[in-house]
């Protein structure tokens, strides 16, 4: 039994390709069982993202089973196969599982570390595995690469970082505040941006937001989306030293807020540090705002260059999570291997407790035997051919891992008549 | 080997380990290499108890007569404080700071003649001078905590104003964390040593009669306390934070340590409080 992998992804195909191989979610159990119903595949799951598209299948004939798939892919979404060939990837055995436990882990993401890709994973194998299409092999692969992600997000700092500029600006004011539990921010604009970093800011538990708008309405109805409360813009002076954070995205030409009026808040709040985050193009804050004491400005670009910081930091973390893999992929591999002695061992033990039945069965029929003699001698026999069969069992399970495995199996099985 | 300096000496060494363990955490971001720091200097603090516990047992008083004692005991009272912080915060990167400064104290204990000075035994029986001595010396391990931390904030108050994102961003924690444990450590500091002072005035009345002898190291005792005060009054009363307040316990700490220093290598023949 082999694992193979055939698909495409963002590092192998443009997105004209992308976008014309796809499994909605509505058509996937009719593609698994196309897949399944195939020669020689015994097992399959689809994960179909916007950035990757791949089936993942059991087959006993790796050459053929690869073929099958990368027709099936073409075939279903009706277009040549001639189209995708140049940018399908395959994957088989030790490759193939290195190669799920790397996408689980997201390490294969376009942004190394982003969870999403985990959530997606997940649901692809529980739709193959509600409608039946998995087995030992992948339900037990799915769930190491399941446990695996887990690790190494735990054991490494691949997510921990943000990589997008909304996020980036609330993990700056955690590094400034700690806690964010009695913060207040202030928004003013409130444009696209100033929403999503809102949101962002919300979701880590902010106590209050004002928003405040040149157009006041607008600040109105933006307030009441995100349960915030409106300030009329003549007045965000007046307020300045009562909120901790101040995000601005106007389209002002000229500076909003001042150093001097940031000075004057800071005396009014003891120096309690404030945090100025300016996404606006031309900026609407005034640069020397950073070199007053317990005052922090960042404009677009220095968030920008948090944000490759951070993706740098990611990228060094993922040579610490490959490690990890690794070592989970061997201990897989060595399962796997295992699999392919395991029906060999039984028929071996089946054939010699066969054996030992008949000859217990003459015994009896022979010799008066007392019931307490017959059960000695069944124990000693049986016990004669455990250890008979415990030298060559754990052998055939070590050599299953090598590459003359199969060789192993095949002289036992001829040596012993099994089949 | 008596049993004391066995035991101190085997506190060293596993001070010297648990600090190269808490630096390499700086460049090994591995929890097991944060654990089995940790673990090496709780295990180093416990046999250093053990060693002061011995060494007490044998003079029947507490022995911080000379100076590599009073190192010895400054080293504990560091390490102490450090771990009972680590309870509540659990700062891993913080033992690279503090444990350094905690094994240069140790190490020039341990340089040091450790002969307890039987001259001064006769002096010793004053109920005061040993708690002037250890609330001294407390106050003096929340100093340098505060110093610690006031390093660590600078480094992160730099990196956050410069907007260059270094290695130590990552693994410092916020600006509000740092403040905070140095506000804290200033605050059981500052009255632990103000009451040291104070008895230590009531050693001096009981020995030579004043209150106070106007020599160089009372001066500077005296400079020392002048400068914590003031730092916590612009804390509480002025609003100084952050930066302000780093810097100066930085400096006040460092006037601590050369007053120490100095006092006991230029002036003392071993004894700072006689």
């Amino acid at each position: 039994m082999n694992i193979v992998v055939v698909g495409l992804s963002h590092k192998t195909a443009p997105v004209e390709v992308r976008e014309k191989i796809s499994f909605s979610s509505d058509k996937l159990p009719e593609a698994l069982k196309t897949i399944t119903s195939t020669s020689g595949i015994s097992e399959g799951v689809i994960l179909s993202t916007c950035n990757r598209v791949e089936v993942i299948a059991i087959t006993s004939h790796i050459h053929e089973g690869i073929e099958n798939l990368k027709k099936f892919m073409a075939d279903f979404n009706n277009i040549p196969p001639k189209s995708i060939e140049n940018h399908l990837y395959s994957h088989t055995s030790e490759e193939a599982i290195r190669h799920i436990f790397r996408v689980g882990s997201s390490l294969d993401s376009m942004v190394v570390g982003e969870p999403q890709i985990l959530g997606q994973m997940k649901e692809a194998y529980q739709q193959a595995l509600d409608h039946d299409f998995t087995g030992i092999i992948l339900n037990k692969l799915y769930r190491k690469a399941f446990s695996v992600a887990k690790r190494v997000r735990t054991e490494t700092n691949i997510a921990s970082s943000a990589v997008s500029i909304s996020y980036a600006a609330v993990e700056l004011a955690k590094k400034i505040f700690g806690h964010l539990n009695d913060k207040r921010v202030m928004l003013i604009g409130a444009g696209e941006m100033c929403e999503l970093a809102a949101r962002h800011f919300i979701n880590n538990g902010i106590k209050e937001i004002l928003v405040a708008n040149r157009t006041h309405e607008r600040a109105v109805n933006l307030a009441a989306e995100i349960n915030g409360r409106s300030v009329l813009f003549e007045n965000i002076y007046l307020d300045l030293d009562e909120v901790d954070i101040i995000l601005s995205s106007t389209g002002s030409p000229n500076y909003i807020i001042n150093a001097e009026q940031v000075k004057e808040a800071l005396t009014k709040r003891r120096n309690k540090p404030m945090f100025f985050i300016d996404i606006a193009v031309p900026r609407d804050m005034d640069p020397r705002i950073n070199d007053i004491d317990n005052a922090y400005l960042y404009d677009i670009d220095d968030i920008q260059g948090v944000v490759d910081a951070n993706k740098k930091e990611r990228e060094k973390e993922a040579a610490a999570a490959s490690l990890i893999i690794e070592s989970e992929i061997t201990q897989f591999h060595k399962w796997l291997k295992t699999l392919d002695v395991t029906p060999t061992i039984v028929s071996l033990r089946e054939k010699l407790e066969q054996i030992r039945f008949c000859e217990l069965e003459k015994l009896s029929a022979i010799n008066n035997l007392s019931s307490v003699q017959m059960s000695a001698i069944e124990k000693a026999t049986a016990s004669m051919i455990n250890k008979i069969l415990h030298i060559p069992i754990s052998n055939l399970k070590k050599m299953a891992d090598t590459a003359e495995g199969d060789l192993y199996v095949d002289a036992v099985r001829k040596l012993y008549d099994i089949d | 080997m008596e049993l004391n300096l066995a035991l101190f000496r085997f506190a060293t060494t596993l001070y010297l380990i648990g600090t190269v363990a808490y630096l390499l955490y700086l460049f090994i971001p591995k929890k097991w290499v944060y654990r089995s720091a940790s673990l090496t200097l709780l295990t180093g603090f416990i046999l250093h108890t053990g060693s002061f516990t011995s060494r007490i047992r044998m003079a029947g008083f507490p022995p911080i007569t000379n100076l590599h004692d009073a190192l010895s005991f400054m080293a504990w009272a560091v390490i102490g404080i450090y771990l009972l912080i680590l309870l509540k915060y659990k700062i891993r990167v913080s033992g690279a700071f503090i444990s350094p400064l905690a094994l240069v104290l140790m190490l020039s204990a341990y340089s040091l003649p450790k002969g307890m000075a039987p001259l001064l035994m006769p002096y010793i029986k004053s109920f005061w001078l040993p708690v002037h001595i250890i609330l001294v010396f407390i106050g003096s391990g929340f100093f340098a905590i505060a110093f610690c931390v006031a390093i660590m904030y600078l480094i992160q108050e730099h990196q956050l104003k410069s907007k260059k994102i270094g290695k130590m961003y990552y693994s410092l924690p916020s600006l509000d964390v740092l403040d905070n444990i140095n506000n804290r450590s200033l605050l059981w500091g500052f009255p632990l040593m103000t009451f040291g002072v104070i008895f230590g005035s009531v050693v001096s009345r009981q020995l030579r009669g004043s209150f106070i002898a106007w020599g160089t190291r009372e001066i500077m005792t005296v400079t020392i306390w002048v400068l914590y005060a003031i730092l916590l009054h612009g804390r509480i009363y002025s609003g100084w934070r952050g930066r302000k307040v780093a810097t100066i316990s930085i400096i006040a700490f460092i006037v601590l340590l050369i007053a120490f220093f100095g006092a006991n290598i230029f002036y003392g023949k071993g004894l700072r409080f006689h």
